[in-house]
């Protein structure tokens, strides 16, 4: 696997996973958190990268 | 003040609890009879592991010339047994020229600092902190 956002997704993933799993003990909370944590970090990622974008390092 | 036996026991039964926890991710929350989070665990942090080191990542050893690679090392060390089977059966050597050996670092590195986290959260259920 070489996709970058496959990668990223994958990533986002398993460590909202174990987050939400770890603070929250109830489903529905895990559920919730983990969704929130997860598109955060998708978002963050993807606007990052394009406030990158003119920047050429 | 001196510890009382009741008290060393407990003490001793915390650190072993935690040392568990450390060697195979999710034991100690399988111990304290937390099955379903400790099945998450035990499933989610090897998974991770295994995908880093097939993305090419490399497993860090302990090196005190490089203080950036001791500290990979430390967080490598996290997911406890799996880090010293992998190396022992010479697998986490890294290639640095493929295009996913940083991503492989990043799942190798996050899974054993997961792990910490988790061995924490085990230590205050047990003490009952949470």
């Amino acid at each position: 696997m070489r996709s970058h956002l496959l990668l990223l997704v994958l990533f986002s993933f398993f460590v909202s996973l174990v987050f939400a799993v770890l603070t929250k003990d109830d489903v529905r909370e895990q559920a919730r958190f983990g969704g929130l944590l997860f598109t955060g970090f998708i978002v963050a990622a993807v606007v990052l990268g394009w406030l990158m974008y003119p920047f050429p390092l | 003040m001196r510890a009382t036996a009741a008290e060393q026991t407990q003490t001793g039964g915390l650190v072993l609890l935690c040392i568990a926890a450390w060697a195979v991710p999710g034991a100690g929350h399988l111990w304290l009879g937390r099955h379903s989070k400790g099945v998450l665990f035990l499933i989610a942090l090897p998974v991770m592991f295994l995908v880093g080191l097939a993305l090419g990542g490399r497993l860090f050893h302990i090196e005190f010339a490089e203080p950036l690679v001791g500290l990979a090392a430390v967080a490598d060390l996290g997911i406890g047994a799996l880090y010293v089977v992998a190396s022992a059966l010479g697998y986490g050597a890294g290639d640095v020229r493929a295009v996913t050996y940083e991503y492989g670092n990043a799942f190798l590195i996050v899974a054993g600092l997961l792990n910490l986290l988790v061995v924490i959260d085990a230590r205050d259920i047990a003490l009952g902190r949470k």
